[in-house]
């Protein structure tokens, strides 16, 4: 099986500083990754390699195979969906022209965009009157909602969310998460998803990838990292899910 | 009044047609400059530093800067490639202006772009945009308020601005501003800056129009303003669609900025319509781009007088006498440039050194000799260029004059002055129809430190086997006398009772030595 994304010793740095320590990733098609870590740990840097937003300055990333160095970087890019940390819609446009912009670049039949805009709204929660207002009209959590289904419009195989739920709050960000993974499932996606809540991931993910300081210091599935782990950084990180887990069986038992 | 008002549709004309081509050359280079300096911030500091640079230069000085460059230009295109082109009037002040308009246009593109949230600008990227419709779909329409607000400064100040572009020779509505300043109609200044202002205020609303219509992406409140624009500049530009059918060939009569000039400007005018020739004014050229523009055939005749033609353009320093001064002109512009001294007039604009009748009589000053003395506790009062003149140095010179302290006005400030007592001396003309008026006295030049300064008809060297022009300005030669010529300034120059420089002609041309 190829593997849908593999990356291979990429290193990246600025100004001297290193934020990415030669790093490799492997993401089998159809796998749901998560990466978690500290603030600054490096996950949005290397996530932008992925889709070539960040050029790495060694190693080398190959999506299904090819080395992206050898296409054309906005050709890539419409191929894979991409969910920003600070959403980053497009002010002047509406949500529609918002969602609608990589079949657009794509050159879809203006129907086609319009249909497929509607079936986003829908699968993202939003009512569709939301469809003409500006971005600025929209509360952040509808914002993100938007920025999901911008990333998903043009039926990329592969999809990168940086924190996409951020600023929702507990009960759309569960539902909207699990409508993510069926997504994923139905549309035999591969993922990878940038996330500060262990729970989200364990919950999520097929894989969790931790990082800290630029290096990947785990990498293995949710049930091995709860069962334990040498790097006591990532203990002090599954603590959190395995005393929620503890707590929830104490609550069903009773 | 009317006569004003039906002078007003062709100047409004030209200002328009001036200030929207320069303003969209402006865009033009500004805009993609904009957009370069924005990408790379190694293009952005000189080509920021270079307009502002621009900017920093008066803009009447850049206009009258790009007047000898262009002939320059011309000259060697006459040379190289057969023939020139024209370097007064609409080239000049186009280019002037286009490079005046520049500097708002770029540094909003360059704000209104660098300004753009960087999240949006990787959102761009992150879609899969290329650096073009990066450009064109997120970039450009966020930035277009900010861009459109420079469009706007862009805007009034060209339009502002090409009044100025009247000393070059351009008609615009800079022509009643110079014209008014010059006769202190005051009705006529008010004219030009009203009618610039309100074209300025009202191009700025429509620009605005557009620029909210943008933001909104409210295409009809943009097509209202941009309709608007559009519907504004054909019907400004109208009187000028006239000018485009085949008429005969017209001569074009110049005049330097001064009342003396028009009054004669039209006079010859008059008598060529006489003659059922079609003429063109040019007037309110500066001092040295009149001469330059007749060896050029830019203008077919103009009145200049001897003493400058004899220091400034042969670079003489010397003072033979009247009479040796005309025949040395009459060889050697003919010889030089081709130009033809047609005729002196009769009297003279020469250059003089004149005071308040009573303020001489308490110092007892009566020559330039006698100022001598005197000088170290006096003010002295030029025009504009006096002290840059050779007269100036050569009157200096000959009499060690020393003054307390020296000031540079407007002629007709000047004037004033010396009634206030802010100047004791002044630099005035023996033509001026203010020195009687006034109860001035001329002090005498016992030296001959002064040049004489017969007003003398120059045509154009394509002009000198003319028949028409020749016959038409025949029986000029010495017909006008001092005191006729002064009498006719005064009327114009007064503060009541004010005749136009064409009534005055007129008076002036009846009243012709036989
Ligand atoms: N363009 C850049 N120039 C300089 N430094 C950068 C740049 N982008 C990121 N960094 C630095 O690289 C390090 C890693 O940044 P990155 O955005 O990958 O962290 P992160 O793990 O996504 O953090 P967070 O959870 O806060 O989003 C940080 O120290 C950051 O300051
Ligand atoms: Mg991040």
């Amino acid at each position: 099986m190829t593997e849908a994304i593999l990356l291979d010793h990429v290193s990246k740095a600025y100004g001297g500083s290193t934020v990415l320590h030669p790093t490799s990733l492997a993401v089998p098609k159809g796998r749901f990754v998560a990466l978690v870590g500290g603030s600054g740990a490096g996950k949005t840097t290397l996530l932008k390699t992925i889709n070539g937003l960040v050029v790495p300055d060694a190693g080398t990333v190959r999506i299904d195979g090819v080395e992206t160095a050898d296409r054309d970087g906005p050709g890539l890019r419409r191929r894979i969906g991409y969910v920003f940390q600070e959403v980053g819609l497009f002010p002047h446009l509406t949500i529609a022209e918002n969602i609608g912009v990589v079949p657009t670049l794509l050159g879809w039949e203006a129907d086609a965009i319009r249909a497929r805009v509607e079936e986003l709204l829908d699968l993202v929660a939003l009512p569709r009157e939301t469809a003409v207002r500006r971005p600025a009209a929209l509360s952040g959590g509808q914002r993100q909602r938007v920025g999901v289904a911008r990333a998903l419009a043009a039926r990329p195989a592969i999809l990168l969310m940086d924190e996409p739920f951020g600023a929702l709050d507990p009960i759309t960000r569960a539902a909207l998460a699990d409508d993510v993974r069926r997504l994923h499932d139905q549309l035999s996606l591969t993922t990878v998803m940038v996330t500060h809540d262990i729970a989200e991931a364990v919950l999520l993910a097929d894989r969790i990838v931790v990082m800290s300081d630029g290096r990947v210091i785990a990498d293995d599935t949710p049930k091995a990292l709860l069962a334990g782990h040498p790097d006591p950084a990532v203990e002090a990180l599954m603590q959190a899910p395995r005393r929620q887990a503890a707590r929830l069986r104490e609550l069903a038992g009773e | 009044m009317n006569s004003l008002l039906s002078l007003l549709p062709e100047r409004l004309a030209w200002h328009v047609l001036l200030s929207a081509a320069a303003l969209i050359l402006g865009l033009l280079v500004a805009l993609p400059l904009g957009v370069a300096a924005a990408r790379h911030p190694r293009v952005r500091w000189p080509a920021l530093a270079l307009s502002g640079l621009v900017q920093t230069i008066p803009s009447l000085a850049l206009l009258a800067l790009f007047y000898p460059l262009l002939l320059l230009l011309s000259n060697l295109a006459r040379a190289t490639l057969g023939h020139g082109f024209s370097a007064l009037g609409f080239l000049p002040s186009l280019l002037a202006l286009t490079l005046y308009s520049m500097l708002p246009i770029l540094r909003n593109t360059v704000a209104g772009l660098t300004g753009v949230d960087p999240a949006v600008v990787e959102a761009a990227r992150g879609v899969g945009m290329t650096d073009r419709q990066r450009l064109w779909r997120v970039e450009l329409p966020l930035a277009l308020p900010v861009i459109m607000a420079g469009v706007r400064t862009a805007a009034v100040w060209t339009i502002g601005a090409a009044t100025l572009s009247t000393p070059v020779g351009q008609t615009s509505l800079g022509d009643y501003i110079f014209s008014g300043l010059q006769t202190e109609n005051w009705a006529m200044v008010l004219t030009g800056c009203v009618a610039s202002a309100v074209l300025a205020l009202v191009v700025d609303q429509l620009l605005g129009l557009v620029e909210r219509g943008a933001e909104r992406r409210d295409r009809r409140v943009w097509g209202a303003g941009a309709a608007g624009l559009a519907i504004g500049l054909v019907a400004a530009l109208a009187p000028l669609a006239a000018d485009l059918a085949p008429r005969p060939a017209s001569y074009v009569i110049g005049a330097k900025n001064f009342s003396e000039q028009y009054i004669l400007a039209e006079l010859m005018a008059d008598r060529l319509e006489g003659k059922g020739a079609r003429v063109t004014r040019k007037i309110n050229l500066g001092s040295a781009v009149a001469y330059r523009a007749l060896a050029a055939g830019e203008i077919d005749a103009y009145v200049d007088y001897s003493g400058t033609l004899w220091s400034n353009v042969l670079n003489r320093k010397d003072n033979p006498g009247r009479a040796a001064v005309l025949d040395g002109l009459r060889a050697e512009l003919k010889r030089r440039d081709g130009v033809v001294l047609l005729a002196p007039l009769g009297f003279e604009n020469a250059y003089a050194l004149a005071m308040r009748r009573d303020r001489a009589q308490a110092l007892g000053i009566r020559t330039l000799a006698d100022l001598s003395a005197k000088a170290p506790q006096l003010t002295m009062g030029g025009d504009l260029e006096f002290f840059s003149r050779p007269e100036w140095a050569s009157v200096e010179r000959a009499y060690g004059l020393r003054f307390k302290a020296r000031r540079q006005f407007q002629p007709t400030f000047m004037y004033r002055a010396l009634g206030s007592g802010e100047a004791d001396v002044i630099s005035a003309f023996s033509s001026d129809g203010r020195i009687a008026a006034d109860d001035l006295v001329v002090l005498a030049d016992p030296k001959g430190a002064l040049p004489p300064y017969d007003a003398v008809l120059l045509a154009a060297p394509g002009r000198a086997d003319d028949r028409r022009l020749h016959e038409a300005l025949a029986g000029l030669d010495g017909a006008i006398t001092v005191q006729a010529m002064r009498a006719a300034n005064y009327s114009v120059d007064r503060d009541a009772d004010k005749r136009t420089p064409a009534q005055a002609a007129k008076a002036l041309e009846a009243g012709l030595r036989p």
